[in-house]
């Protein structure tokens, strides 16, 4: 019986994240992330890889209709993709000589007030 | 290559495991004046390389829980599919709106999360 609710959490989490990902073009890793730490008692350092396996395939069929809806500029997303690439190494460098804790308080801060300004 | 650095940064900040797109959208839309639909689609694209690379060093190292996969992209893909077409539909100016709705949220929860407090035993 517990494995029958399990199996519909897991599908209704997957819908979740693709949805999210979908609608806002980011976000699935922040959404399934914790789901899958909380609710399915995922260790966080798989959790993180397992969210990654789930998000690719969901990112490159959202991409596709985005791309068939001409709204993708592909040089701009190369410049990005370089920078993010070699941005990504830096960070998981860094990531055990900071404060993390501290540092998502203030992205925390920073989108907020993103978004108040993306209404304004 | 201003577009390079927002991506450079906004890499450093995903890589650290706090949402990077989250913060590399807004950051187009800003710095670039890119529109909403674009800026969304630089961060689904480029996520991809990197995803595939992490992947295979996720794969070898065996933290990848396979049991799992299947069944969250099973309804992952028409979630995806039916977000995706819902983004493509919606204006520009109501599309921002909506995430900056979501942003707002997101910001919310990485400041408040208590993240470090549950660590899970090997």
């Amino acid at each position: 019986m517990k494995n029958s609710k399990c199996q519909t959490k897991l599908l209704l989490i997957g819908f979740v994240t693709g949805l999210i990902n979908g609608l806002f073009g980011s976000g699935g890793g922040t959404v399934l992330v914790p789901c899958l730490v909380f609710l399915m008692d995922v260790e966080d350092h798989k959790a993180h890889a397992t969210a990654i396996a789930i998000i690719l395939p969901l990112s490159i069929l959202s991409s596709i209709i985005y791309y068939r809806y001409n709204v993708v500029d592909i040089s701009l997303t190369a410049k990005v993709a370089i920078g993010s690439i070699l941005g990504g190494i830096v960070g998981s460098m860094v990531l055990n000589k900071l404060s993390v804790n501290v540092l998502r308080k203030f992205f925390g801060a920073v989108m907020i007030i993103a978004a108040v300004r993306m209404v304004l | 290559m201003l577009v390079v650095l927002i991506g450079f940064f906004a890499g450093i900040i995903g890589g650290m495991g706090i949402g990077g797109g989250t913060i590399l959208i807004p950051s187009l839309i800003f710095f670039l004046g890119t529109k909403q639909h674009t800026a969304q689609s630089v961060n689904l694209i480029s996520f991809i390389p990197t995803a595939f690379v992490a992947i295979l060093i996720h794969l070898r190292h065996k933290s990848v829980e396979k049991r799992l996969v299947l069944k969250l992209i099973l309804l992952g893909v028409i979630g995806a599919a039916l977000g995706s077409f819902i983004a493509v539909s919606l204006n520009a100016q109501l599309l921002k709106k909506v995430f900056a709705g979501f942003l707002f949220i997101m910001g919310l929860y990485e400041i408040f999360s208590k993240k470090n407090i549950k660590k899970k035993r090997g």
